[in-house]
C-alpha cells in the first residue's frame, strides 16, 4: 500500500544555534519528517513530557511518550547537538536512556568536533548514530531504519523494508528494549542484525560500538 | 544589462567566491535545500548568520577588552562563530576561527586580538559578497528569469 510513511515520523531536533536549528529543520522536512525544534536539552525533556520530580510510570505498555501530562505527540527520534550550554547532548541522551518511558526513543548526536572518545562515549550510552556537522541530507537517510523499529503501528510493508534495509549497528542492551510490547512489528529484528558493523563515512568516521 | 548577461554574471561571481575560498561545498548544500516551497531558504539562513555573527563579534570585542580576560568565554563565542560559519559554508571565516581557538587555548592575548581583527575583516568581506550575490539574484528574478545553479 502506498503510504507516505515518513510523514508519520516526528523528529525532535535540539540545538542551541539558531542557524543549525533552521538547517536541521529544513533537512528533516526535505526528508518528509515532521519536525519540532527546541534550543536546549531541558526544553527537549519538557517536550518529551519528562519532569525531574515525577516518578516514572510502571506501565511500560503505554505507546505514547508522556508518563504524566498533556503530551500527546509521539516522538520517533531525537537528534541533538553535543555542545550546548547547560545540558549537553550527552546529558540529554543519558536522561532519555535512563527514563523507562523514553529509553526506546532513538537518539542521534551531532557535533562539529571529531573527537573519537566523544563519539564512542555517545554510542556506548545508546546513541544510534553520531553525525559530524555540517549534517548532510545523505546522513539523514540513516535515520529511517531506527525510527521504523520504534513505530507502534503494524505495517507489514515496513517489516519487509526493514529486513532488506541497511542493517544498523546496535548495542547489546538494545535487544532488551526490542522486547517492549509496544513494538509489535519487531519480529523482523533477528539477533544477527544486532551485531555492530562498522560503516565507513566519507570523512573516515565509522559508527561502531 | 539583459537577462542572459545577468545570469552569466551571477555564475561567474558565484564561481569566483568558491575559487577564492569565501564559500565552500556547504553553501551548495544550502542551495540544494531551497525549492519552490522554500524559495527564500538560503537568504533566511544567511540573514540569521549575519545577525548571529554580529552579536558574537560584539561579545568577543567586549570579552577581549576586559582587564582580566576570560579565555573560556572568548573560546565559547569563537566556537559558536566557527560552527555557524561552517554551517553556511563561509570557509574563510571558519578558518580564522580555528586559529582563534588555538590562541584562546594558549591564552595568548595578542594572538586573540589579531584573530578578532582578522575575523571581523573576513566576516565583512563575505557579508558584502553574499549581499552582492543576492542582489544579482533578485535582479534576475525581477527580470522574470530563474537562478542558474
Amino acid at each position: 500500500m502506498g503510504m507516505a510513511a515518513d510523514s508519520e515520523f516526528h523528529v525532535l531536533a535540539v540545538d542551541d544555534s539558531i542557524i543549525d536549528r533552521k538547517l536541521i529543520e529544513r533537512l528533516l522536512k526535505t526528508s518528509s519528517y515532521q519536525v519540532t525544534t527546541v534550543d536546549s536539552g531541558s526544553k527537549a525533556l519538557e517536550f518529551l513530557g519528562l519532569h525531574e520530580d515525577l516518578h516514572d510510570r510502571i506501565d511500560q505498555n503505554t505507546p505514547s511518550v508522556s508518563p504524566n501530562n498533556h503530551q500527546e505527540v509521539e516522538v520517533n527520534l531525537v537528534i541533538t547537538d553535543y555542545c550546548m550550554p547547560g545540558m549537553t547532548g550527552y546529558d540529554l541522551l543519558k536522561k532519555i536512556k535512563e527514563s523507562s518511558s523514553l529509553k526506546n526513543i532513538p537518539v542521534v548526536i551531532m557535533s562539529s568536533e571529531n573527537v573519537p572518545s566523544r563519539i564512542s562515549r555517545c554510542l556506548e550510552e545508546g546513541a544510534e548514530e553520531f553525525f559530524l556537522k555540517p549534517v548532510r541530507l545523505s546522513d539523514l537517510n540513516k535515520l529511517r531504519p531506527h525510527m521504523l523499529k520504534t513505530k507502534s503501528k503494524d505495517h507489514c510493508k515496513e517489516q519487509v523494508d526493514e529486513k532488506t534495509a541497511f542493517p544498523s549497528p546496535k548495542q547489546e542492551g538494545k535487544e532488551e528494549s526490542n522486547n517492549n510490547k509496544r513494538k509489535a512489528t519487531e519480529e523482523g529484528v533477528s539477533p544477527e542484525r544486532t551485531r555492530p558493523r562498522p560503516r565507513p563515512r566519507p570523512n573516515g568516521i565509522t559508527t561502531m560500538v | 544589462m539583459d537577462l542572459v548577461q545577468l545570469q552569466r554574471q551571477l555564475v561567474e561571481y558565484r564561481t569566483s567566491l568558491y575559487h577564492e575560498g569565501f564559500l565552500d561545498e556547504q553553501y551548495t548544500q544550502l542551495q540544494e535545500l531551497q525549492d519552490e516551497n522554500n524559495p527564500d531558504f538560503v537568504v533566511e539562513v544567511v540573514s540569521l548568520f549575519f545577525e548571529d555573527s554580529e552579536r558574537l563579534l560584539n561579545e568577543l570585542t567586549k570579552a577581549l577588552e576586559q582587564q582580566s580576560i576570560d579565555f573560556k568565554r572568548v573560546d565559547a563565542h569563537v566556537h559558536q562563530l566557527k560552527g555557524s560559519s561552517s554551517s553556511i559554508g563561509a570557509q574563510r571565516v571558519q578558518k580564522v576561527c580555528i586559529a582563534f581557538r588555538n590562541y584562546c587555548e594558549e591564552q595568548n592575548v595578542e594572538g586573540c586580538l589579531k584573530c578578532l581583527q582578522q575575523v571581523r575583516h573576513e566576516y565583512s568581506l563575505v557579508k558584502t559578497k553574499l549581499e552582492s550575490m543576492f542582489q544579482l539574484e533578485q535582479q534576475i528574478l525581477s527580470a522574470g528569469g530563474s537562478i542558474p545553479m
